[in-house]
């Protein structure tokens, strides 16, 4: 199939679609072992981010990750993706019992976007999403973010403040969605195919843009099918990120992430 | 990528006449540096008020107390003791990085339109006689948007503050990201959260001070981070617009959802603070946390 020449609207139809692998697929088929851990300690625990320890090659790890559902009762669990303030609260927690542990993070993104809600902002959205980005600049222990689905603005960056981050081929990742952006700047939200081009949110893009270090090659779509063998190289990659984040010095992993940024 | 040099692109004829058309109105209808008239409208109660009259009232609305926006060289008269502001890093260019079409040709139009250079002033002055590095945000520029010149700019004016161990004081005004730029935008966030973090662990003070309207990526960045978060009465300050929430839960927003107020009340706010006293408060928080024993 002439994979490679997708419109990047339909790579954004495949990054939303429901066969899509999900942060759980991925983690539970990339680490040799995954336990969950649960809550933010202030308020409740958000059924949109899944997090734990795993371990990968003999290595302990932190992962979190933002998860969707597939069926309609799932998806209400995990409110489409969406996180609330306790769920960026509980990957900080996560992200700081990592530090004090000298675990490395590893973080899969996946969301249409923060949770747009009364809660939402009642509950401070804002001020979790800039909490995040203002401690995960200084954690020192390595982060490696991923890109496997949609990376929707706001609620994606608060969890792809990496030392480096990676995007699957048919991931996208936008300050907002491309129907969102064609209804302010065209007032005319049908033509978010044409905005999906010229917004640049491909992973090809992005990495022309040097806002992503490396594209996870999909040669089918990620599905359930073939994750097995796609899970089988991320290992890899995590892998080799690993012993490479090994040899660093604290500080030498937080000055390298904070000049990532501040060069964009 | 951000280039300091930039190819200056002149109007045409008709583009300048447009540019002092709207630039004639705005004056007239919203602030004092060039009244044409005597008085104005009220946005709020729509009641005459005469411009002499919300000069000396600190620019709110004698009738209702609306909180008018001001300009940001207004706002630094308004906090900075008399002639004491040097500003920082002007003549910045963004790299366009989507090559978003009509882009740079409406930063013209808005230049000259608001005789600002981007939605942001940074720069060094004094308060009660210390030195701060103080950020103001104008909505009157492309809604205070933030991409790269304004993310930068920010990030400059507190990397310099850390350096020379002073306070920073951010007044935020913003529709969030800057469309035009687009994920570069975003990356703005981390940048400016990033060098905020930076300055918190080298002990230092920041205050943020949010004005009518603060939402989108720049409530989720440095609005939300000041040791002391101040905000103006009635301002509108949130993440989502109060649109988007309406649209997504197909209901109506209780009144003063996502004001100044709300926010208190929720406890993201340490002190909604009147105009008049602002210069004072700024002070004391300043003597207060800049105390050397």
């Amino acid at each position: 199939m002439s994979h490679n020449n997708l419109t990047p609207w339909e790579r954004v139809e495949i990054s939303r679609s429901a066969e899509r692998p999900t942060s759980l697929d991925y983690i539970t088929t990339i680490f040799d072992r995954y336990m969950s851990l649960h809550g933010d300690r202030l308020f409740g625990d958000d059924g949109a981010i899944v997090g734990g320890l795993a371990s990968i090659d003999g290595i302990p790890v932190t992962v979190v990750g933002q998860q969707k559902g597939r069926s309609t009762k799932e998806n209400i669990k995990r409110n489409f993706g969406m996180p609330s303030p306790e769920g960026y609260r509980k990957t900080m927690r996560l992200m700081r019992q990592a530090e004090k542990f000298h675990r490395p993070v590893i973080c899969f993104v996946d969301t249409p976007g923060a949770f747009c809600g009364i809660e939402a902002e009642e509950g401070g959205i804002g001020e979790a999403i800039a909490r995040n980005l203002y401690e995960m600049s200084s954690l020192k222990v390595p982060i490696l973010s991923i890109m496997i689905g949609e990376g929707g603005s706001g609620g994606a960056i608060a969890m792809a403040v990496g030392n480096e981050v990676w995007s699957m081929e048919n991931s996208t990742y936008s300050v907002l969605s491309p129907e969102g952006f064609a209804s302010i700047l065209w007032k005319d939200g049908s033509r978010a195919s044409e905005a999906a081009k010229v917004m640049k949110i491909t992973a090809a893009d992005l990495k022309e843009l040097g806002v992503i270090e490396r594209v996870i090659r999909e040669p089918e779509p990620a599905s359930i099918d073939n994750i097995i063998e796609l899970s089988e190289e991320i290992r890899e990659m995590i892998v080799d990120f690993l012993k490479r984040y090994k040899k660093k010095m604290p500080e030498e992993i937080v000055e390298e992430r904070y000049q990532r940024f501040r060069k964009m | 990528m951000l280039k300091e040099m930039f190819k200056k692109r002149t109007l045409t004829p008709q583009e300048k006449k447009q540019a002092e058309r709207v630039k004639k109105a705005k004056d007239t209808l919203l602030e004092y540096q060039a009244p044409e008239g005597l008085f104005q409208k009220c946005s709020d109660c729509g009641k005459p008020v005469y411009n002499e009259d919300i000069i000396e009232n600190y620019y709110i609305c004698p009738h209702c107390g609306n909180y008018f926006r001001i300009r940001p060289r207004t706002r630094i008269a308004m906090v900075l003791d008399r002639n004491t502001f040097e500003e920082w890093d002007t003549g910045l260019v963004t790299s366009d990085p989507l090559e978003f079409p009509g882009y740079l040709k409406k930063l013209e139009h808005q230049k000259s339109v608001t005789n600002l250079e981007e939605a942001v002033i940074t720069g060094k002055g004094k308060i009660g006689g210390s030195e701060v590095a103080i950020a103001v945000m104008s909505a009157d520029f492309m809604m205070g948007s933030m991409g790269q010149v304004v993310g930068e700019k920010i990030t400059r004016a507190i990397e310099r503050a850390t350096e020379q161990r002073i306070p920073i004081i951010i007044f935020t005004c913003s529709g969030g990201a800057r469309m035009q730029e687009g994920i570069i935008s975003l990356m703005q966030m981390e940048k400016t959260s990033a060098a905020l973090r930076r300055h918190d662990q080298a002990g230092l003070l920041y205050i943020s001070v949010l004005t009518d309207p603060t939402t989108g990526g720049v409530t989720a960045s440095f609005a939300m981070l000041g040791d002391v978060i101040l905000a103006e009465p009635g301002a509108l300050v949130g993440f989502a617009g109060p649109r988007v929430i309406e649209q997504t839960i197909g209901q109506k927003l209780p009144d003063g959802f996502q004001r100044s107020e709300f926010l208190l009340e929720h406890g993201f706010v340490d002190k909604i603070v009147e105009r008049k006293n602002l210069r004072k408060v700024l002070a004391t928080i300043i003597r207060s946390c800049c105390y050397e024993s």
